[in-house]
Parts: structure tokens; sequence; C-alpha cells
């Protein structure tokens, strides 16, 4: 049936690792907006949660980097992250292999997606579902779209693989939210960790909540990099969300900077008529 | 050069619990399964966190490894910084330093902006 909920959010590790070194009524903020965004997706009264991620090197790297991938298990295991660094418990997240199954198959049908029944949750899907999913009870299908070494999965691409897996998620019977994750401008664990280019995270959101195709796809890597960093790149995952929204627009329900985070953290929500 | 090599073994070491004791117990034969320079191996062992930033690995994976030898966020932070002093500009990879303010100054900015507005 036609998919449920349909959203995007920050993964930034620092929202856990160095959460009391933010602005104290910043971080409050954003933990509720999470929150919020947990209690919607609950309320769309999902069977699985789709999380569109863009993973660092957790399972992929560069002897064999696809440039999408979803998982096809039972059970993922996560976060790989030091725990003591993350500050969240690594513990077994339930799949749904067989949905995992269906769902591969329908986004087959265009587009070329490598599947993995081992995945690794890495900061990426195991923040947001942190404080999305606190009791990690719902059965979660991970997709990752290549961010992170170049050459990058193009933008155009991008969005064919959110059509494709609405096109799939609209195919099988049961209740499906979908997820993106990720940073708008920053450039994580570098020196420059912290730098945030407000102006350029909220010109993207605007293209995103307006859900407008050729603004979003515009851009080449080179300007991303200028002007959002390598951490830009992942804007990615939230065209695929805007591309599986079917042209639904979109509100922006949260966003703040907070440098310490090292992202304009953002909550983000496309009104999908469910 | 052989970055990739560098961030093969790093990226194993992030993922896989048994490399990491392997590393813990038998180093030098962890590393001789990579092709690596003598600056390179010499990075990995001290660690030099800011030679092997400047060397081009990617911070995704440096971080975790600098976490593995318990080094603190600012201090993994500072440690690239100096690398960049000390062995000059990022050789290989994406990076390229961009003169940030950093972190406490940046955000003072912002509220100042905020406050304005």
């Amino acid at each position: 049936m036609p998919l449920v909920y349909c959203g995007a959010c920050s993964h930034a590790p620092g929202i856990t690792a160095r959460a009391e070194r933010a602005d104290t009524q910043a971080r409050q903020a954003l933990e509720s907006a999470f929150r919020r965004m947990g209690d919607d997706i609950r309320a769309t009264r999902p069977d699985a949660l789709i999380v569109v991620a863009a993973e660092h090197f957790a399972n992929f790297f560069m002897n064999n980097m696809p440039a999408f991938a979803m998982g096809m298990a039972d059970s993922y295991e996560g976060p790989i992250e030091d725990e003591a660094f993350l500050r969240i418990e690594r513990r077994r997240v339930p799949g749904n292999k067989a949905l995992s199954r269906k769902l591969i198959e329908g986004v087959m049908q265009t587009v070329d997606v490598a599947y993995a029944e081992e995945w690794k949750f890495d900061h990426g899907i195991s923040v947001p579902l942190h404080f999305l999913t606190p009791g990690y009870d719902l059965p979660i299908v991970p997709a990752n779209i290549n961010c992170q070494g170049p050459p990058l999965t193009p933008l155009k691409r991008a969005w064919a693989f959110g059509e494709a897996l609405r096109a799939a998620a609209d195919a099988v019977p049961e209740r499906l939210a979908l997820v993106a994750t990720g940073g708008i401008s920053h450039w994580p664990a570098t020196p420059d960790s912290g730098k945030i280019n407000e102006a350029w995270d909220r010109e993207f959101l605007a293209r995103w909540a307006a859900n407008d195709r050729a603004a979003l796809t515009s851009y080449s890597d080179a300007e991303i990099y200028r002007d959002g960093g390598q951490g830009g790149f992942e804007i990615r995952t939230f065209i695929a969300a805007a591309a599986a929204a079917k042209g639904a627009k979109g509100t922006i329900e949260f966003c703040e900077p907070i440098p310490i985070f090292a992202v304009s953290c953002t909550i983000a929500r496309m009104q999908i008529a469910a | 050069m052989s970055l990739y090599q560098v961030q093969k073994l790093i990226y194993q070491l992030n993922r896989d619990p048994r490399t990491r004791e392997r590393y813990a117990a038998e180093r030098d034969a962890v590393l001789a399964e990579h092709e690596l320079t003598d600056e390179e191996r010499r990075a990995l062992v001290e660690p030099d966190i800011g030679l092997l930033y400047v060397l081009g690995v990617n911070g995704q994976l440096l971080m975790h490894f600098a976490a593995l030898h318990k080094i603190e966020w600012n201090a993994y932070l500072e440690a690239m910084r100096q690398g960049l002093v000390r062995h000059g500009p990022v050789r290989e990879g994406v990076y390229a330093a961009t003169g940030y303010e950093g972190v406490e100054a940046h955000d003072a900015r912002l509220k100042r902006e905020r406050e304005i507005h």
C-alpha cells in the first residue's frame, strides 16, 4: 500500500557523542523534535521503516563500493562505533528479510541496487533510531547511497532510487515509513568540524520542501564541496526522500545549526497522503 | 603512495573486533599484510593522527582510529590541525582546509547573528 510516512533527519554522531557540549536549550529542542518525529511515524502505524542512509565505511569500502545498497536480513547489529564514544549501546535491531527481498526486487526493476544479508549500522542509522524508535520494536529496512567514496552516486540517480523505493513500497501490502538521514553542509571529523553554512542549508531545505526536482538535482559535486563540505554530499539521501514523496510538498519541522554537533540539525517531513 | 591500503587497514580495525584483537596482540603481523610505505607505517604505529590526516585518510575512518587509541575529540581535532602545521597541506583525498574560525568562535557568532535578527 502507499507509503505512510516520508521524512528526513540529521544523523550526526555528535548529537549523542557530545550531547552535553551543546547549548542545553538547542539540544533539548532538537531531541523533542526527534521524539515528535518518532511519534508521527508511529501514528501512521507502519509495519517497517525504510532508512535511507549515507553510511561511513561501516559496510562498504572502496574495494567494492555500491552506488546503492539495501539490507536483506531479519536482524542487524549496531552501532558499529565505540559504544563509549557514541553513547549508544550496541544491540541487534530487527529487520524483515522477506519484506526486504520484495522491496529489493521492486527497486531492481529500474535501479541496479546491491543487496546485503549482513549490515552493521553506524551512526547514520543508529543515532536517528536512538530517538525515533527507542524501543527498537519496528523492523528496519536499511538502504544506502554512496556519499563517501568518489566517484559518488549522481544526484539524478539518487532521485531515481527514491522513485524506485516508492514504487516498490506502494506495491507491497505492508504499511511502510521512510526516513532519509544525513547532514546538509558539514565538514565532519576534519579540522573544520563545526563549520556550518546555514544559508546554503536553508536554501537546500527550501528546494526540498518545494520538492523541486530540477533545483534539488542541479548541484555539481564541486559546488557541494565548496559550499557544503564533503559532508554536503549526503544531500543525496534527502533527494531520494523527496523523490519517494512523489510530488508532495514538505515541512521543515526543525532546523537549527548546532556547531558542536557539526550540522544544521534538521527534522523534516513530506506531507504525503497516507 | 598507498592511501588505499592505510584506509583499508583502518576500515578493518573499525568494523572487525577480531582485527582489533590481533592488532593489539601482533600489530606487526597485521601491518605486514598491507602494502605500506615507511611513513604510513610510522603514522599508524605512533599513532600520528595529524600525519594520517595529511596523508589523506578520510575523517570518517580516522575519528574511530583516534577513538580506538583513546584520543579525546578535541585532541583529535587539534592533532589534525598540528598535522597541517607540521606536514603541510593534505596530500590526497577530498580534503582542503578552509581557514575555519573554530567551533567556539563560530557558535558565538551564530548566537550574535540570531540576537540581531
